[in-house]
């Protein structure tokens, strides 16, 4: 305990890096959690290239072949793997490059909350007093709102404002911003508290005495401190987003159908569930299930590993 | 016939990269109404011993076959848990270390003291009440029947402590084991509490086992005493006489160490270096890193030291596990204290 | 007691002061109830005297004066597309709304206490392992995946045959991995009345047979979080000193788990059960939309397609006043519980 505070951060990242590496090798869940994950996102950003059509293509798409079954069921034709949706459009292009958006998006966002969230959070904690009232008590407000409801809201308005067609057009930068507004709480509060548990240690104070500015101080300082509970919560966070923008997308209020992620895929083919064609919707929502189940194992994993303090609630 | 007697008892924490022996052996017993002072730096397996006297040890950890306690005439080892609980509480009843952390902090006082009246007696609420009530009188605890209604953060460190020795007491046990009782108490009012309690085992006739750190509040209160090192009891007897004359070491050392025994001015004795950790034990007597004894005055190793587990030897009432003590004699011999040969 | 009060309602107060804030922002800069009055062919000169006779070019002050004043009288004005008072079209959806979250709740309570505790009290045990699983793949699911997939499963059914046809036991392995459909997944039925806006869905088995689904899928979601939170709290509190000295008072199991351990369990769990009803608020929007029950959250959504403003302003306040008066409470059962919180005000 007292040598991992008192040795300089580096040594105890290289120890952390090491009992990581040990921990992984041992724990299958993890590796067959880490290895579906980088398949999917390199099959997503790969999408120009390996997918067998390019969906956003007018040309290519069939309105003759709308509503093939995948290949598993009766009635399926080779050239479409995973089946066809209800405009003719290859469901296995349209779920990779779906699943790109869902990842551009979920990245994004989080990499905007985080920013956010680790300024705020390095303010609150390390000035205390009005600035971090202030701050607390909004991310209270925002998180008993629910970050869903909070990007529901601000999606809503932003619709109401832009109008839809301007809406679909800046869909991504859009649904990034909305999901980084909503969730910065979740960081601003962790990295606060690891500001309040790191202030008062002596290598704080030796710096102030050095005379180093309190942005310094908390950039180079504080921060390198606080990084594993962010690197847990952030691996959650990227589940959420993604989770956050397929909701929004289900409700009408995130990407397009002529531009879709998993969320808009899911719910284009919702529609025609009833009518048996069940694989456009299930499909790509089984997929969007294993993408967020595997971000999930490993933020479980990591959470065990690292065991941070995060704040609860 | 003894009315507490632990024999071979073995302890072990089953993790996950092999078993760790957190007790080898260790034998000792307690007659009724005597008071008996567990000492050890933390780590030797005092706690330990004391929470499975009862079978409290937490889940890794677990009585190992051969081990042997018996109380009352009656082996608690491989008794059900049921049969346990008729005598936790009621025939032997504990108190922890931390009187912040022990008792229940959404349960008021009175609540925490009834359920454990009726746990153990067919007993109305009223009646319980009022015995619950007796108790913290004895307890010396003022205004109890306001106390009866109060929350545990409503109290001081002190006053809490006290109620846990009045829940001790409920059932007039034959048997308290106190696990370091004032460690996390103010100094002030540390001696208080333990007069408190060495004063209440005297009247009411119960027997005490003490674990401390502290040798001078062993000296005060006991009678006989055990001392452990890494798991093993290293040294056992009267308390006067082991006081007085130390036969090993480690004792020496302990005592050595006390404050008073310095010269006014001079450095602290201390013992050099630190208790091995349970599962990197060093071989033979796991004290021979530390022990000043352990290298010839020509610089060779004492034999034995570094490869046998040397044997508690001596009389029951006088025992002490060392080569050197084995192989002749104590070492600042006082030969006015010989071992008495009781049986 | 009542300085907590006070503090808590002043707090209650501070909330929904920034929420009508808000509020009066979307209708100050979206709504235009001129052009919702006279519609587009009255020339301009005429508009402006109508905007002057509503007051519209009144200092924003003043205009969030008369606004607050009458939020305080629930007017929120019409709404545009159903031409009556906004308060009133909500009224009429909400107690859909307020039956599929109590009856989520139910089931929700029902089902993570035990569960929560038992995998707490034996975290080895197989049981534990496979809730946990299941709890973690819960999480994952979206609520409305969960919702479409019930749907298929029970509402459309599905025929699968993975086993020979042609035998007796193939037919009948099939016939199990099949699901009928056939649950009602659309709608509320045909409630009850039981007074003024409020019909049920309580009062009779065909009633609860649609709420079936739209609650088993909103439970869903939040069920897994609860879950393991319950066993998290469990778990850390088994481990305290306390617990180990009601063992060694000699109490029974039973009295250590379910009073020592689950009063202290529960008293984090109640504060986050507070956050999550805004979640679960989050998520009646995205049940209703999928079985189309006719609840706040489906016209919540309506009006954001048709843009009707004056809707959405009234469904933001009224969500934000149902927040904050449940968070309040949620604070003051959590005090009542907690001995340590002192709402008495009587000297420790």
């Amino acid at each position: 305990m007292s040598s991992a505070t008192s040795s300089p951060p580096s040594i105890r990242e290289r120890l952390n890096d090491s009992w990581l590496w040990y921990s992984f090798k041992r724990d299958p869940v993890a590796q067959l959690s880490l290895l579906v994950f980088i398949f999917m996102v390199a099959a997503a950003f790969l999408a120009p290239w390996i997918s067998p059509a390019d969906p956003y293509d007018l040309a290519q798409i069939d309105i003759m072949a709308s509503e093939l079954p995948p290949f598993w069921v009766d009635g399926s034709e080779p050239d479409y793997l995973l089946g066809t949706d209800s405009q003719g459009r290859d469901m296995l292009s349209t779920i990779l490059y779906g699943t790109r958006v869902s990842l551009i998006i979920g990245f994004g966002a989080v990499a905007l909350q985080a920013a956010l969230g680790v300024c705020f959070g390095l303010l609150a904690g390390y000035k205390g007093g009005k600035i971090d009232a202030f701050l607390m008590r909004l991310a209270d407000i925002q998180l008993s709102f629910s970050t869903l409801m909070v990007a529901i809201i601000v999606g809503a308005l932003f619709k109401a404002v832009f109008g839809g067609v301007t809406y679909n057009t800046y869909a991504v930068p859009l649904l990034v911003l909305i999901i980084g507004l909503a969730e910065w709480p979740q960081y601003a509060r962790t990295v606060r508290a690891s500001v309040l548990a790191e202030r008062g240690k002596e290598y704080v104070d030796a710096a102030r005495v050095m005379g180093l500015s309190s942005v310094r101080i908390m950039f180079r300082h504080i921060l390198p401190n606080t990084l594993s509970p962010i690197f847990v919560i952030s691996t959650v966070q990227v589940a959420n987003a993604i989770i956050s923008e397929a909701a929004l997308s289900f409700l009408g209020l995130g990407m397009p159908e002529t531009q879709p992620s998993l969320g808009s895929l899911i719910k284009s083919g919702f529609d025609y569930l009833q009518s048996g064609s069940w694989w456009i919707t299930l499909v790509p929502g089984l997929v969007l299930v294993i993408l967020v189940l595997v971000i999930n194992l490993l933020g479980d994993w990591l959470r065990d590993v690292l065991n941070p303090r995060l704040y609860k609630g | 016939m003894a009315l507490l007697d632990v024999n071979h008892l073995d302890v072990r924490f089953a993790l996950r990269r092999g078993d760790v022996q957190a007790l080898r052996d260790v034998c000792f017993s307690l007659d009724k109404g005597e008071r008996l002072g567990i000492v050890g730096e933390s780590g030797a397996g005092k706690s330990v011993a004391a929470f499975s006297l009862l079978n409290l040890i937490a889940k890794p950890g677990y009585i190992a076959n051969g081990s042997h306690i018996v109380f009352d005439g009656e082996e608690l080892v491989g008794l059900s848990d049921r049969a346990l609980r008729r005598i936790r509480g009621h025939r032997m009843s504990m108190i922890f270390q931390d009187p912040m952390m022990t008792l229940n902090p959404v349960l008021s006082i009175g609540e925490q003291m009834i359920e454990c009246l009726k746990a153990h007696r067919r007993i109305s609420k009223r009646e319980a009440r009022k015995v619950a009530l007796e108790k913290l009188q004895l307890a010396q605890i003022p205004a109890p029947e306001a106390r009866l209604d109060q929350y545990p953060h409503e109290l001081s460190g002190g006053m809490r402590q006290r109620v846990i020795i009045a829940i001790a007491l409920l059932l007039d046990p034959d048997i308290i084991i106190a696990d370091e009782p004032t460690t996390a108490l103010d100094v002030t009012i540390q001696a208080e509490v333990m007069a408190l309690l060495l004063d209440l085992c005297e009247k009411q006739d119960v027997g005490l086992i003490l674990i401390t750190h502290d040798l001078g509040v062993v000296s005060q209160v006991t009678e006989r005493m055990l001392v452990m090192y890494a798991g093993r009891v290293i040294e056992q007897g009267p308390t006067r006489e082991i006081i007085n004359n130390p036969l090993h070491p480690y004792t020496q050392g302990l005592i050595q160490a006390l404050p008073q025994m310095a010269t006014p001015g001079s450095r602290l004795n201390q013992i050099p270096g630190s208790m091995p950790s349970l599962d990197k034990l060093p071989s033979g007597c796991a004290f021979h890193p530390r022990c000043p004894f352990a290298t010839l005055d020509d610089g060779r190793p004492r034999p034995g030291c570094r490869d046998q587990v040397p044997p508690l030897t001596g009389a029951d009432a006088r025992q002490v596990s060392c080569h050197m003590v084995a192989e002749n004699k104590p070492v600042q011999a006082d030969q006015s204290a010989p071992a008495k040969e009781a049986h | 007691m009542i300085a907590f009060l006070i503090k808590r309602l002043f707090h209650a107060l501070l909330v929904m002061f920034v929420i009508s804030l808000i509020a009066f922002a979307i209708q100050d800069n979206l709504g235009d109830p001129v052009q919702q009055l006279v519609g587009q062919s009255v020339p301009e000169s005429e508009r402006d005297a109508l905007r002057d006779e509503l007051g519209l070019n009144d200092p924003f002050i003043t205009q969030y004066l008369r606004f607050a004043g009458n939020a305080l009288h629930f007017d929120f004005g019409y709404s545009y597309v159903f031409n009556q008072p906004t308060t009133e079209v909500i009224l009429r959806h909400l107690p859909a709304t307020l039956e599929l979250v109590a009856a989520t709740t139910v089931l929700i309570i029902l089902l993570s206490v035990p569960i929560g505790v038992y995998s707490a009290i034996k975290p080895r045990a197989w049981l534990s392992r496979f809730f946990m699983g299941v709890s973690i793949i819960g999480i994952s699911i979206p609520v409305f995946l969960t919702a479409i997939v019930l749907i298929q499963l029970f509402a459309i059914g599905v025929s699968w045959t993975p086993f020979p046809t042609d035998t007796g036991w193939g037919q009948w392995l099939n016939d199990l991995v099949s699901t009928n459909g056939g649950m009602p997944a659309y709608g509320r039925g045909d409630p009850v009345h039981v007074l003024g806006t409020w019909y049920t869905n309580f009062a009779s088995i065909k009633g609860l047979s649609y709420l079936i689904l739209p609650a088993v899928s909103l439970a869903s979601i939040m069920l897994p979080l609860f879950i393991r939170l319950i066993r998290a709290e469990m778990l850390e509190v088994l481990q305290s000193d306390y617990i180990k000295f009601a063992r060694a008072k000699g109490l029974s199991p039973q009295r250590i788990y379910f009073l020592h351990a689950l009063k202290n369990t529960m008293l984090p769990v109640i504060t986050v059960g507070g956050v999550q009803i805004g979640t679960l608020v989050a998520y009646t929007i995205l049940t209703e939309t999928v079985f189309q029950w006719p609840g706040v959250g489906l016209m919540f959504l309506n009006a954001i397609e048709r843009s009707d403003i004056p809707l959405i302003v009234t469904y933001l306040v009224i969500v934000g006043l149902i927040f904050t008066i449940t968070n309040t409470l949620v604070d003051l059962i959590y005090g009542l519980v907690n001995p340590t919180v002192k709402l008495t005000g009587k000297p420790a």
